[in-house]
């Protein structure tokens, strides 16, 4: 029996790994030490809803309570700007989703004459700081004698978000498999029938990202919604005009408990992302 | 595909979105221009009247707060990416599996509200509150030094309220550096620094280009962090802005700060990324 | 994709989407557009200026209106006790609701939010507003967008308002407002770290208080101040005196800390400010409510005097809801009872005997507050007192009012 034992290649010897283990130990310290000082003023606004206050200014801490969580309400002009705000963000999500997936879908799919420009359109409306849009539209408003008020604000909210929504859904749009969408009209399916029982299915985890990053925003939106609200206070608005006389812990409260719910919401989206085909 | 209901279709699909834009964006940006270059007040109107005067008198008046909101927003958009760039390089490649939690808590900040954030940063660096107070006590500061007021709260509130933005987009051009170019660095025995400087460093830089984009715009205009966090030395054109439109309601002054403002940053953009010459490399990227 | 940020998203907001060929062709649209723009807009936009109301106006505007039996009420903070003990007996006798809302922080702002609905002829949501005198009264008045006041629906304001604001240059006759309070403007501090008695606008210069002084951001009040400390009545001021204050104002500067809205109570209560510019009631109402031992003075140079009017902006849905809640205000007991809470300078003097019964009737500390109330000056001023006390100065024409707040605005936006 002959074996012949061939020597394995000789391999030039591979440079050791660049080593770097404290680098690491550093690099994941730091990041965690950055994490900590995002989440430091959410943590101070979460602990200050259960602070005992006494007087107009909750800034001692007195002690636990939780009786600001039973009289959340209390305020009805903290609760009506609450209420005026979800008016506004369901609104303005509703019209941008729609708007803003027609328009990324045209984008994404089609080479079309203008489509440079619509692009460039919508970079400039994302990109335009807030306060330049807030100025230009007060002045478009002012010289059509539009009162300012809900319709407005609505307006502006949908104005800006319908790019965001479009941005995501063209990114979605852009890695679709179009053989799909082949295979349906081979199979007799109209361009109506393909983009709602095909098209749209596949894309609806980036009009879902769109939608929900345009509801975050409405609510948010502090600048532009300063200028167009006319008299209409949304939350952040009220929490604005509030701050000199002192934030009632309903503010406190009423912030920890969106977070919780937009936190919640989020992680929902993520674990139905993961059971989601691909 | 030459059927006339084909080609209808991305006309159709865009324009409802398309109208809404022109309608709301477009035309107010043109007559934000146009304010700009009227005179008069609210008792007797206002008449376009090509008033280029607005401008002169407006920027000989506020150009120091014009610089100084340059300044602000520069100075929060180099900390920003000197504090995001190590976190995103280590969600990016040492993230492993955990790495949508950790981009999920990079995020946390924005579900509360951007108001809500900054007042509790002023009520977090209070003369005497729960940062300074406890060093004040401990003999490690002078008993009359304060943060508020300074620009160092207003810029440091610019740096924290527009962190997500910078570390998101570093993050998605690192993530995509293919590992196998930085093995092949490595194999080329370049040292550990070598290898980001020359390899990683520069591939990473459209990321870095949007995340000075989405600090840089923001943070000079923004006028939240100097109102609350800030003095009466460190007024940015933002304020100035919202003070001539709501209580002075002086239109076209507040305008054709606006439009200077819109321009400014607009050169400011453009003349970046000439000089980075992403252009390109965007270009390929984007189709 | 098991990532909370769909990276389609990412992607989508790292990209960049032109170049320059694409800013050309966003120029070469915007020009389009931009002529279609400006004739559009050639045209102008027109003036808010409106011809004052005379007596057939007043009879014409309450000729059909009714009463509605509920009120939308918009004021300041700080100006109705926490139980709101006055507008609930209103209700059990009229039968009118009252939604009270202290949505009021500021003048200009307020101004700002109503101002484009009342432009455009449509309601602000409120009935009966409070608003202080000064250059936002004005331009309600002259863009004619108050409902004058028909003073016979207003017997307990004729028979019991002190008449000097009978003839008030803001509002002759009171056509429009009739007063809700009026207040002082002096300097507050805080005696655990200010060890001298503070009695001039000057000390407010003093560089020992450096980085603890506080001033108002409103040009309004801190144009008072820096005429009064040079001897300039702001009544009667000019171009010229305002820039002397101005330049006065921004020697200043080095020193004052923050330039202030309504939150300075808080600041002098925690050490942040030594010493402040100020508002009478407020100083007494912070130590009320949280035991701070505040103090206020109207200074030897002179103090401001500002009054706090109520007013029915001419879209009100039921303005004859507010102009009943308006008498009611003037009743003397109602009015002592709210003098006794908010601490502010009453439009009613009958209320001092009415006070004066309700401290003699007490005991032991609601005695001695009651007491002081009576003696203070800052509620019940003495012609002394209100000889050094000046109003803020009439701007009437907008070209004044533009030069005014550009002199005094930049002072507080370095």
């Amino acid at each position: 029996m002959t074996t012949t034992l061939t020597p394995p290649p000789v391999q030039p010897p591979t440079p050791p790994k660049p080593r770097a283990k404290l680098g690491d130990r550093l690099l994941f310290g730091y990041t965690w030490l950055v994490i900590l000082w995002l989440c430091l003023p959410i943590g101070v606004m979460i602990l200050f809803g259960f602070n005992q206050v006494q007087g107009r200014y909750n800034n001692r801490w007195h002690g636990f309570t939780l009786e600001w969580y039973a009289h959340v309400f209390d305020l009805s002009g903290l609760t009506n700007a609450l209420e005026a705000s979800l008016i506004i963000a369901v609104a303005s999500t509703l019209i941008a989703t729609a708007l803003g997936t027609l328009l990324g879908v045209a984008l994404g799919r089609y080479r079309f004459r203008g489509d440079g420009t619509s692009n460039l359109v919508q970079f400039a409306a994302i990109s335009t700081p807030e306060i330049v849009m807030g100025m230009s539209l007060v002045a478009f408003f002012v010289q059509l004698d539009v009162p300012l008020g809900y319709l407005t604000i609505i307006i502006a909210h949908v104005m800006f978000s319908l790019s965001f929504v479009a941005v995501t859904v063209r990114s979605r749009v852009l890695t679709l498999d179009r053989s799909v969408e082949e295979a349906a009209k081979d199979l007799g399916a109209s361009a109506m029938g393909t983009f709602w029982l095909v098209t749209l299915p596949m894309i609806l985890p980036g009009v879902t990202a769109g939608a929900l990053l345009a509801f975050a925003i409405s609510i948010d939106d502090f600048v532009v919604t300063n200028f167009t609200a006319g008299n209409i206070e949304t939350f952040p608005l009220w929490i604005w005009s509030s701050q000199k006389n002192g934030l009632p812990p309903q503010v406190n409260v009423m912030g920890t408990l969106i977070f919780a719910g937009g936190v919640l919401l989020a992680l929902g989206n993520a674990m139905a992302a993961r059971r989601r085909p691909a | 595909m030459g059927s006339l209901r084909a080609r209808f279709t991305p006309y159709a699909l865009m324009l409802p979105g398309g109208l809404w834009l022109a309608i709301f964006f477009v035309i107010p940006t043109l007559i934000l221009l146009q304010f700009s270059l009227m005179t008069g007040n609210e008792a007797d109107g206002y008449q376009f009247t090509f008033h280029w005067q607005n401008y002169s008198d407006a920027l000989s008046t506020y150009y120091p707060q014009f610089i100084r909101s340059l300044e602000y927003g520069g100075t929060a958009t180099v900390l920003g990416i000197a504090l995001s760039y190590p976190v995103a390089y280590w969600i990016a490649f040492k993230g492993g599996a955990r790495k949508s939690t950790y981009l999920f808590l990079i995020l946390l900040p924005f579900f509360v509200s951007f108001v809500l954030r900054t007042i509790s940063w002023q009520f977090l660096l209070s003369d005497n509150g729960m940062v300074l107070g406890p060093l004040k006590d401990a003999g490690l500061l002078p008993p009359d030094f304060h943060i508020l007021q300074t620009s160092v709260a207003v810029v440091g509130g610019l740096t924290y309220n527009y962190l997500p933005f910078m570390v998101l987009p570093i993050y998605v051009a690192l993530e995509r550096v293919d590992p196998g170019v930085v093995e092949a660095s490595y194999d080329l025995y370049s040292s550990r620094t070598q290898s980001f400087l020359k390899v990683i460093f520069p591939l990473s830089l459209p990321g870095v280009f949007a995340g000075v984009l989405m600090n840089f715009v923001p943070a000079a205009s923004d006028y939240v962090n100097a109102e609350v966090l800030g003095g009466p030395d460190n007024t940015m054109i933002g304020n100035i802005i919202q003070d001539q439109a709501l209580t002075v309601r002086d239109y076209p002054t507040a305008t054709a700060l606006s439009a200077t403002l819109m321009l400014a940053l607009l050169v400011g953009i453009f003349a970046y990324a000439r000089a980075l010459g992403t252009e390109t490399v965007l270009q390929a990227a984007a189709r | 994709m098991d990532r909370k940020i769909d990276p389609a998203l990412l992607r989508g907001l790292s990209q960049r989407r032109y170049d320059r060929r694409d800013v050309m062709k966003l120029f070469g649209v915007g020009a389009g557009l931009g002529a279609a723009g400006l004739t559009l807009a050639a045209c102008g936009v027109k003036g808010a200026k409106q011809a004052p109301a005379d007596q057939d106006a007043v009879a014409k505007y309450w000729a059909d209106k009714k009463q509605n039996g509920h009120l939308d009420f918009a004021t300041w903070a700080l100006y109705m006790p926490k139980d709101q003990a006055p507008l609930k007996a209103f209700t059990k006798e009229t039968g009118i609701t009252v939604n009270y809302q202290e949505v009021i922080q500021d003048d200009p702002s307020w101004y700002g939010k109503i101002q484009p609905q009342l432009a455009a002829d449509k309601p602000i949501g409120y009935d009966l507003m409070v608003v202080t005198n000064g250059m936002e009264l004005d331009k309600l008045v002259e863009f004619g967008y108050l409902a004058p006041l028909d003073h016979s629906r207003l017997p307990n304001y004729t028979q019991n308002a002190d008449p000097i604001y009978r003839n008030e240059a803001y509002d002759k006759g009171n056509v429009y407002s009739i007063p809700y309070t009026s207040g002082y403007t002096g300097i507050a501090y805080n005696p655990a770290y200010v060890k001298e008695p503070i009695t001039k606008i000057a000390q407010l210069w003093d560089p020992k208080y450096a980085g603890k002084i506080g001033m108002m951001k409103d040009p309004q009040e801190l144009g008072n101040f820096g005429m009064l400390l040079l001897g300039i009545n702001p009544e009667t001021s000019t171009p010229a005196d305002w820039t002397r204050a101005a330049a006065k104002l921004r020697e200043q500067k080095p020193l004052v800390r923050a330039y202030v809205a309504q939150d300075y109570t808080k600041s002098l209560a925690n050490g942040d400010l030594w010493i402040c510019q100020g508002w009478s009631g407020d100083i007494f109402q912070e130590n009320a409510s949280n035991g701070s031992n505040l103090q206020f003075v109207v200074p030897e140079e002179g103090g401001t005097i500002w009054t706090d009017n109520m007013m029915i902006p001419k879209t009100a849905a039921n303005p004859v809801d507010a102009v009943m809640m308006m008498d009611y205000f003037y009743r003397p007991q109602v009015a002592a009872d709210l003098t006794e809470f908010i601490n502010y300078v009453t439009p009613v003097p009958s209320t001092k005997d009415l006070i004066a019964k309700h401290a003699a009737a007490s005991t032991g500390d609601d005695k001695k507050t009651l007491e002081e109330i009576l003696t203070r000056p800052l509620v019940y001023p003495t012609a002394a007192d209100l000889a050094k006390l000046k109003r803020y100065p009439s701007l009437k024409s907008a070209d004044e009012q533009k030069t005014y707040q550009n002199t005094f605005l930049p002072i507080s936006s370095g």
